[in-house]
């Protein structure tokens, strides 16, 4: 017996059937009476996204916006930081422990200290939350991929009399590229978490994460659950970007290239 | 008069290890003309490559005299008198066949124009022409060693150092291959230094004077001197294959 695949109609189909069962559960869970009263019916938490859409947009702007600069910010001081240790072993011995134990720090913890830090009316403690929930992943996988060189090519461009920076732009860095990305990916659920969850811990009074406390601590169920969604979908568009630049990449560098 | 293409005297190398050091050279005395083809061959772990390395700069002779055309082996590779393909590839999986070629070339800042008309040059010299658009996963073994031939005769060197470059191939693919090398030394008159452990290989390639073809691999001539080398390499670890 084979393992068939599924006719991709099907493909589709069945994740959509599993959701509208779901849905239908979910409805038949409120209708009956028993739910809590923070959960309402989809269609009420849908009524009140489409009546709050800019307010939801806003939100989500912001809590994006942390995310990003977070995630960009982490990135490339991973990647900088993963080049000097890849570089100098003294670096490597220095930064090893460092990273071990920023990757053991709940990083969430530090949030009210940074947001008091920089003020009420800052940005700037969420996107450093951000940033540094970013920075492992991606620094962890970059050191990988730059140590990913093998000798016969290192050889090759020591006898090709290769400068040092050509060495590091056509060899050391197009390797690490796909370990830097998936990364990358990685750190991009994580930077959308943080950014989010660092509202909950003060800070000016807007973003996703901050409309989601204020309208769950006044019993506003089918709003609050209305910006969760735009939580999930600043989330998925992160994920989705992240994916498809690592993917992009892998067939670039020639893994799983389909035959020209 | 030209200074040789290799010039090696009382060369040694000592690689320090955590058991103490590891001898793998000693007294190498060794000359290669210009245009000549001198194979080095012997068992595995004579120090075979590690000469090729000490000639290529890759390693550094600890002790001993090291000339390449008369410089320093420093010298030598940065002004890169040399070509190099080892047993592996080590093509870039990135990079297309004629990007992979032109590598070196990139590398020396020669102009988009100069690059590409030397990569094509070499692409039908080593029988890729139809192939400079492919990647290398796409290749064949044989033809992945072809890519990095080419691209160790880009810059034109009158001295390629070959590292078994043949040792992962097939029979078939290896005498082809062998034939081919033998008719581009030929041509372009570089010196070769051609690491191989196998002793009809050898035989074939470093015959001097002669045109090496299909026709010698039969030649009672060719088992005479097989046999010939392979009882001279007997107590010898390290021999030129072409000396009488």
């Amino acid at each position: 017996m084979t393992a068939t695949r599924l006719p991709s109609w099907l493909r589709v189909a069945a994740p959509v059937a599993v959701g509208l069962l779901g849905l239908g559960a979910w409805f038949a869970y409120v209708a009956s009476g028993s739910a809590p009263r923070m959960l309402p019916d989809p269609a009420a938490i849908l009524g009140e996204g489409v009546q709050r859409f800019p307010l939801i947009v806003e939100a989500a702007a912001i809590t994006g916006t942390n995310a990003l600069v977070g995630l960009v910010a982490g990135t490339v001081l991973a990647v900088a930081l993963a080049a000097l240790a890849a570089t100098w072993r003294p670096v490597d011995g220095m930064t090893a422990p460092l990273v071990a134990a920023l990757a053991v720090v709940p990083i969430v913890a530090i949030t009210p200290i940074l947001n008091t830090m920089f003020g009420a009316s800052s940005q700037f403690g969420r996107a450093a939350v951000a940033a540094i929930a970013a920075f492992v992943p991606v620094f962890v996988n970059t050191l990988r991929g730059l140590r990913q060189t093998r000798p016969v090519q290192r050889d090759l461009f020591r006898a090709t009399a290769a400068s040092g920076a050509q060495t590091f732009r056509l060899l050391t860095l197009p390797n690490a590229l796909p370990y830097l990305l998936t990364g990358v990916r990685v750190a991009a659920s994580l930077a959308v978490i943080s950014a989010l969850v660092a509202e909950y811990f003060g800070g000016p009074s807007d973003g996703i994460g901050t409309a989601i406390a204020t309208y769950a601590k006044s019993g506003r169920a089918a709003l609050a659950w209305a910006f969760v969604g735009g939580g999930i979908v600043i989330g998925l568009v992160f994920f989705l970007v992240t994916s498809l630049l690592e993917r992009a990449v892998a067939r670039r560098l020639g893994a799983g290239r389909p035959p020209a | 008069m030209t200074a040789p293409a290799v010039h090696a005297a009382g060369v040694g190398k000592v690689f320090p290890s955590t058991g103490g050091e590891v001898t793998a050279l000693t007294g190498v005395d060794l000359d290669v003309a210009a245009g000549e083809f001198v194979s080095l061959i012997g068992p595995s772990g004579c120090g075979k490559s590690t000469l090729l390395r000490l000639i290529a700069d890759l390693d550094t002779p600890s002790a001993g005299d090291l000339a390449i055309f008369g410089k320093a082996a420093r010298q030598a590779r940065i002004d890169q008198d040399y070509g190099i393909a080892f047993q592996q590839a080590g093509l870039l999986p990135w990079r297309t066949v004629a990007a992979n070629i032109a590598l070196p070339l990139e590398l020396h800042r020669w102009s988009r124009a100069r690059r590409d008309a030397r990569v094509a040059e070499l692409a039908e010299l080593v029988g890729l022409s139809e192939f400079v658009g492919r990647y290398p996963d796409q290749l064949s073994g044989g033809m992945q060693q072809r890519v990095a031939i080419a691209r160790s005769l880009a810059a034109s060197p009158q001295l390629l150092l070959m590292d078994e470059p043949f040792g992962a191939l097939d029979e078939m693919t290896r005498e082809r291959l062998q034939t081919e090398l033998a008719r581009i030394a030929a041509e372009t008159g570089a010196a070769v230094v051609f690491v191989t452990h196998s002793i009809p290989e050898a035989v074939f390639l470093s015959r001097p004077g002669r045109p090496r073809d299909e026709a010698l691999r039969e030649s009672p001539e060719y088992f005479t001197r097989v046999t010939a080398v392979r009882e001279a390499l007997h107590g010898a670890p390290l021999q030129r294959a072409n000396e009488r």
